[in-house]
């Protein structure tokens, strides 16, 4: 089962002849997921390169041909607002946006493209999207992954990476990860994650890391208490983790939406909420691991 | 980005919004000069630095006396108020203890105030659209009054497909108390602002005190303005605003070679790439007993380039006295770093521990690396193990 892409998923890219897309699409291809072609307006009948897989001009021609249901967008910061446009415009179901530094105002647009669409977004400004031995859509390295129980959810990349590789060390594995991104304006966000997290059977734990910046953390702790913590209810364990303890308030820590602005957006008052809610929050992000394997023993 | 309240004032001057007659100046006769250009009988003598809180503020060297806004009533009285600004160090609620030091000032006309309002437009993360908020506690620290009288703020949020209309402003004027002409100019003053918001892309925009003038005229009396730093690359016009003065001297090298840096006053420099392991690297750091002398994220294209260029700028803090490297590498590769951290410890002949932990993509090559070196750099397995090692290095100091 795991969420959002399976072994089914029909992947391609866009700014599929570029540098990233090529390298990217190739790194998929090796992990055994489905790409089926991309886009790269100006090269449309041509085969790529490397990857002999055909180029359209446009998503909506690609789709058609290719029967691609999901779209991974590699296109520079300048063009990517267009690209999830254009996508959406297509009606692609599931759109993952790897593209980091698109004005927050060229968001604002998407985001209100995406209301009664029938498309999905993930991202921007995040590693994508995997399903262990099945789809990988982004940058993640995928073979610190192994298929397994755990679904994880993050704002942060790398840090991603770290629950991966704690959860793959103590014998769990992953169900599917979901890196939403570090930016104030996206798609996806945690309870739409979690929603699919606790709706599928192969998901029995969850992960969930979050950084300073925002509430969607504190509604996601609210949704949890009351979808999944509720009295009575079996609900699925829930392990977190909140980046930016020690970050000083009103700088920008890399992530654009990674700034404390006062109230209930630093890392102590979501660790709070999350601790109130059920979720067990590790103290370091060295114990994501050992924190789950607890859970889950009482 | 952030720019001065006069650099804002004239940005949107342009857009419409009304502001009163001022001019920047950097010297005490360049202020009596000022003064002498506007018509007066009263002046305000405005430090310009980013931070708010410049009125109740006060000078590091004379902390009984008066703030960083002063009313003054001839040329020759702003230019003794610019004098006891221009070189002096002003400390306010939101510039840390350290304060920062006035570089220039702004004089601007007097004005006869009947109220003082608030208003500002800024993204709302939850609705994911640009809102305008607005407040009669004018003058006041907004954050306070959401606070303690969140009934006393007043919202709108505008749809970005249809765009600001007639009636945003006018639930928000009548609910400032507005009416008539007051109410027209109120509705003239937000649409201009929220012009110069979307065409500039800013990040925010905050008029506190936005006051009605005993005359009726509504007027931006103060303008605090900074921009989505992601969209500054379709205004290229603004970078001449910036004000490197206003920057950590580490931060600008940093910005200058395309890092992510960010100066705290810990002990262990940080190097890692991606934004959260970066932060959770400081957080665990903190959590072993030591604390982190910086934020830095080398990104997924690092080499040994970035690599040097990143050390170098870590290490010309003189508070560090140990340097933790963590890397998870996905797009950045293991050995590709490795051979940076080799080439930057001999071109820097760093003398503080070096730990190093290397996980993800070609791990063992880049572990190889560092072993062969021959260079006294300590290994680590995992997070944690990297932290404490970085830890106790310090402490052993």
């Amino acid at each position: 089962m795991a969420i959002l892409v399976d072994a089914n998923t029909r992947v391609m890219t866009q700014g599929f002849t570029g540098a990233q897309g090529t390298f990217h699409a190739s790194q998929g291809i090796a992990y055994g997921s489905r790409y089926v072609g991309g886009v790269t307006p100006g090269k449309g009948g041509t085969m790529h390169p490397e990857l002999n897989l055909p180029v359209f001009d446009t998503v909506a021609e690609c789709r058609e041909r290719t029967g691609a249901d999901a779209s991974v967008i590699y296109v520079p910061a300048a063009f990517a607002a267009d690209a999830i446009l254009e996508a959406i415009d297509a009606e692609v179901p599931l759109i993952v946006c790897i593209t980091e530094g698109i004005p927050v105002l060229d968001m604002v647009r998407v985001k209100r493209a995406l209301a009664g669409s029938s498309s999905r977004l993930v991202g921007p400004n995040c590693p994508g999207v995997i399903t262990p031995d099945a789809c990988k859509i982004g940058i993640m390295p995928g073979h610190i992954h192994r298929r397994g129980s755990v679904g994880i959810v993050s704002r942060s990349g790398t840090l991603t990476y770290e629950a991966v590789a704690q959860t793959t060390a103590a014998g769990l594995g992953q169900s599917s990860c979901v890196g939403i991104g570090g930016d104030p304006v996206k798609g996806m966000d945690f309870i739409e994650v979690l929603e699919l997290f606790l709706a599928d059977p192969e998901t029995q734990s969850i992960v969930m890391i979050g950084e300073i910046g925002g509430q969607s953390e504190i509604d996601a702790a609210e949704y949890l208490k009351r979808e999944n913590f509720a009295p009575g209810r079996p609900g699925k364990k829930v392990v977190g983790f909140i980046a930016g303890a020690t970050a000083p308030p009103g700088r920008r820590m890399g992530h654009a939406g990674a700034v404390i602005a006062g109230g209930k957006d630093t890392a102590a008052a979501k660790m709070e909420a999350m601790a109130a809610a059920g979720i067990r929050v590790a103290d370091s992000p060295s114990s994501l691991g050992s924190a789950m394997v607890k859970a889950l023993a009482g | 980005m952030n720019i001065h309240e006069y650099q804002g004032k004239e940005l949107l001057r342009r857009y419409g919004v009304a502001v009163l007659d001022g001019h920047v100046a950097r010297t005490p006769e360049e202020a009596e000069a000022a003064a002498r250009r506007l018509p007066g009988p009263v002046f305000v003598v405005k430090a310009q630095i980013h931070a708010g809180g410049r009125g109740a503020g006060r000078f590091a060297d004379d902390p009984t006396g008066k703030g960083g806004v002063r009313v003054v009533k001839s040329p020759e009285e702003t230019r003794s108020a610019a004098a006891v600004m221009l070189g002096h160090t002003l400390v306010t609620r939101q510039t840390g203890p350290a304060g920062k030091v006035v570089n220039q000032v702004y004089v601007e006309a007097g004005c006869a105030i009947a109220r003082e309002l608030y208003l500002s437009l800024l993204l709302d993360r939850k609705t994911s659209r640009i809102t305008i908020v607005a407040s009669a506690e004018g003058g006041m620290d907004i954050e306070e009054v959401a606070a303690s009288h969140p009934e006393r703020i007043l919202r709108a949020v505008i749809d970005p497909a249809a765009g600001l209309s007639g009636f945003h402003c006018r639930k928000l004027g009548f609910g400032l108390g507005l009416s008539g002409t007051q109410l027209r100019r109120f509705e003239a003053f937000v649409t201009a602002m929220y012009r110069a918001y979307v065409e500039l892309d800013c990040a925010i925009v905050e008029v506190n005190p936005l006051v009605v003038t005993v005359d009726g005229e509504v007027i931006a009396l103060d303008a605090k303005v900074s921009f989505d730093d992601n969209a500054l690359y379709r205004h290229k016009e603004l970078e001449a605003l910036r004000d490197e003065t206003e920057m950590d001297p580490k931060e600008l090298d940093a910005t200058r070679h395309d890092l992510n840096y960010v100066a705290l006053d810990g002990e262990i420099g940080c190097m890692v790439n991606g934004a959260g392991l970066a932060m959770a690297t400081m957080d665990i750091i903190k959590l072993y007993g030591s604390s982190p002398a910086n934020f830095l994220d080398v990104g997924g294209t690092a080499n040994a380039a970035r690599v040097t260029e990143a050390f170098r700028i870590i290490t010309s803090d003189p508070n560090v006295k140990a340097i933790l490297v963590n890397i998870f590498g996905g797009i950045a590769k293991c050995d590709m770093i490795a051979e940076g951290i080799v080439a930057a410890t001999k071109t820097l002949h760093l003398s503080v521990p070096l730990v190093v932990r290397l996980e993800g993509t070609n791990v063992e090559l880049g572990k190889q690396i560092l072993a062969d070196s021959g260079l006294a750099i300590i290994p680590a397995e995992n997070l944690a193990d990297a932290a404490q090692k970085a830890v106790a290095a310090v402490k052993g100091a």
